[in-house]
């Protein structure tokens, strides 16, 4: 009997909690967030577990970006403890700089650092390949194919991280976090003692103390390399045809292996199964040595192809997306691989004969970014030149029909950075639009630029009390310290606003916009009204 | 055994629901269960869409194959014909509400849209709204187009009825009821 059903993302909670965490970091990001969600949902029945002197150091938090929710974790492995972080794709860009140091200090409580990437784009700004970056760093990164191997990885991920002194990302992609499957789990472990890492000099990054330890990560890299060539799964079959698959490929592949074979006298593909990274590369050599081709199945970029292509002793051709035989963008499918895999598509209906516009997303029925955006719009209307950033979250979509209201939406705090620029060079009318948890997360420095150098700018602070788009989580400061934040910052006081974001407000607020935008300095405008969905969320609390 | 259900519909319909319940009465049946859904920004106000695959063996991709759907259950009928491809061809069916949502300026005509259904080998189309709102309340919708293509399942419809009763229950009584009522409508239409 199946234990439990989990999505990816909570199979890896549980697993973290199984694995006797003491802390856990995060930063909401589709398709991560459900991670601390599930943590949150279950800390006090963990505590319950805990004696009474654990019971009181274990934490699981939102921070106000990815950076600072690393940074914490890494203070937990220096004193003994295990730590998780976790985060979107893109998250890992603001965390770079803690992650890649992070590959040369003496990790003492493991670390696992979860990362979830967005092949599709489903609600994310590109299709970053999380793998690349953990090569990059040297880091050693695990792969799983489904929720009980993603369970199990989480508690595999901490001891390897703990013997070898080394952080250990765990990659996954949406329909691995999304997807719902039965999992078996294990007995839990108990937290780690609280003990400091006696060798302070390699946690000192300073060019005498991280030179050897650069030296000794070359080292440990190639036993990476070689633990997970020994993990890594090689079954020679037919020669025609070598599969190499990694992560949620393996399904795709699987769901149409039978097919294959009942095409070719009942013969399997030869198949190696990769989990682990860096990449070995002696089972790729052994099956490349016994089959006359081989097709590569990854989600995300051509990782696992760019690095063997031309590789080989004698020609081989290798299939895949850079071969243009799986497309280079997008998600995998069962479809894509089937076609890959040179089996004809099954017997579907034809689709519909009248055309079907896709259905854009768009705000909840009064959501106060519309009154906002109406606002804005109304203020700008008689100008001739203006520029509107915007930033990530439910806000951009008032890039869209009926509002067409911003221009721009890049990463995470650049709305108020790019205002500034442009306004530096002569931009008239350079407006920024931000939502109170963004604004937090990479705005503020921004800001104190800003007001640093004087720059023209009129920044919008949509404050809905919440990160919204991904399902109304806490901000990490209360709305109501918004004004004494900003003009601690270094805001004039006469040039804050706080107004009320609703349509029965409308022509104050668009005064006030019109006003602001006179004036020769940096003006911050706070639009506050309470998110929906949070509301919604209280409510049932 | 395996049973592939396509669940279309717009954000807030409930369609993630059914699927949950659907997939919980799998369970108790003994089933395996795979189970894949969108969330983030596709949810507000957009398509929604989840796949649910119920089998007697392990179920290996967790999203559907194109042409490997047994029914579409579509709380919407344009999100119906969106996903014609994933249908068998020799046995898929559409079960579809007949209530369109039309919150984007490029719907097409619903005529045309109902009209396309009724073209399709096998398919149902009915008022779940007008029916849920008989059995006490709209939002019940979503259950009686689970009543309407209840026999098709590999499920009984008691073990339905047993999870509409333990997924509404936290919502008191009288929803229940309706979801219950909303059900049995939908059966009686179809589903018997
Ligand atoms: S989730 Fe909140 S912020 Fe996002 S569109 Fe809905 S009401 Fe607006």
């Amino acid at each position: 009997m199946p234990d439990f059903v989990f999505s990816g993302d909570e199979a890896i909670a549980r697993g973290a909690i199984d694995s006797g965490v003491s802390a856990a970091f995060a930063y909401p990001g589709t398709p991560s967030t459900e991670i601390m969600e599930f943590l949150q949902a279950h800390w006090d029945e963990y505590k319950a577990t805990l004696s009474d002197e654990e019971r009181a150091f274990v934490v699981a938090q939102w921070c106000s970006n990815e950076k600072t929710a690393y940074e914490a974790a890494l203070g937990v492995s220096f004193v003994g403890r295990r730590a998780m972080v976790s985060m979107k794709h893109v998250g890992l860009n603001v965390a770079m700089d803690p992650f890649i140091n992070s590959a040369l200090v003496k990790i003492n409580g493991g670390l696992v650092i979860v990362v979830a990437d967005d092949p599709g784009m489903f609600s994310s700004q590109n299709e970053q390949d999380s793998r690349i970056l953990a090569d990059f760093a040297h880091i050693p990164c695990f792969e799983p194919s489904d929720q009980q191997e993603a369970y199990a990885m989480v508690r595999d991920a901490f001891a390897y991280s703990e013997i070898h002194e080394i952080p250990v990302l765990l990659r996954i992609t949406t329909r691995l976090a999304h997807a719902r499957a039965q999992i078996q789990v294990s007995p839990g472990m108990a937290p780690r003692a609280l003990k400091k890492c006696s060798d302070p000099t390699a946690w000192t990054l300073m060019p005498g103390f991280a030179r050897p330890r650069w030296r000794l990560l070359l080292k440990k890299y190639e036993r990476f390399r070689a633990d997970g060539e020994e993990l890594a799964k090689l079954e020679l079959r037919d020669k025609a045809l070598g599969v190499i698959t990694c992560g949620i490929g393996l399904k795709y592949y699987l769901e149409n292996e039978d097919d294959w074979a009942a095409l070719h006298g009942d013969k399997r593909p030869s198949h190696l199964h990769i989990d682990r990274y860096p990449l070995g590369r002696d089972k790729i050599q052994d099956l490349s040595n016994y089959v006359s081709k081989i097709l590569v199945i990854e989600e995300g970029y051509p990782y696992i192809e760019r690095e063997i292509v031309g590789t080989f002793d004698a020609p081989l051709p290798v299939l895949g997306k850079l071969s243009g035989d799986l497309s280079l963008s997008g998600e995998l499918t069962a479809d894509s691989v089937r076609l890959a895999l040179g089996l004809a598509p099954l017997e579907a209906l034809a689709a519909s004969s009248i055309e079907l516009p896709s259905r854009p997303p768009q705000f909840c029925q009064g959501c106060p970014h519309g009154d906002s955006f109406n606002a804005l719009k109304a203020a700008l209307q008689d100008e001739a030149e203006f520029l509107t950033t915007s930033d990530i979250g439910c806000y951009a979509l008032a890039a869209l029909p009926p509002y067409n209201a911003v221009e721009s939406c890049v990463d995470m705090g650049a709305s108020i950075g790019m205002a500034r620029g442009a306004s530096c060079v002569g931009q008239k009318n350079a407006v920024a639009v931000i939502g109170d948890s963004t604004f937090y997360h990479s705005g503020m420095t921004n800001l104190l630029d800003a007001v640093a150098h004087r720059s023209k700018l009129t920044l919008l602070i949509l404050d809905n009390s919440t990160t919204g788009m991904t399902g109304a989580q806490p901000t990490i400061s209360p709305g109501s310290r918004m004004k004494t934040l900003i003009e601690g910052l270094g805001v004039e006081a006469a040039h804050i606003r706080e107004l009320e974001a609703h349509r029965k407000s409308h022509d104050i607020n668009v005064a006030a916009i019109r006003e602001e935008l006179t004036y020769d300095g940096v003006s911050v405008i706070i639009l506050k009204r309470e998110c929906l969905e949070y509301l919604k969320k209280v409510r049932q609390q | 055994m395996n049973y592939n259900i396509i669940l279309a519909g717009v954000g807030g319909q409930g369609g993630l629901s059914v699927s949950v319940l659907i997939a919980n009465a799998a369970l108790t049946a003994g089933f395996q269960v795979k189970q894949s859904e969108v969330h983030g920004m596709s949810q507000r106000g957009g398509e929604v869409v989840a796949h649910l695959r119920i089998a007697d063996y392990e179920i290996q991709s967790p999203t559907i194959p194109k042409g490997a759907a047994d029914l579409i259950l579509a709380f919407e009928p344009l999100e119906a014909l969106r996903y014609l491809p994933w249908l068998s061809a020799s046995r898929g069916m559409v079960v579809s509400s007949l209530t369109p949502i039309r919150n984007f300026s490029a719907y097409p005509d619903t005529a045309e849209v109902v009209a396309e259904i009724k073209n399709l080998p096998n398919y149902r189309i009915l008022d779940a709204e007008t029916i849920a709102r008989q059995a006490g309340n709209v939002k019940a919708a979503n259950i009686c187009l689970l009543g309407a293509a209840a026999d098709l399942l590999p499920l009984k419809a008691d073990s339905l009825r047993k999870q509409i009763e333990l997924y509404f229950s936290a919502k008191g009584e009288a929803m229940v009821m309706a979801n219950l009522k909303a059900f049995d409508e939908g059966r009686n239409k179809y589903g018997a």
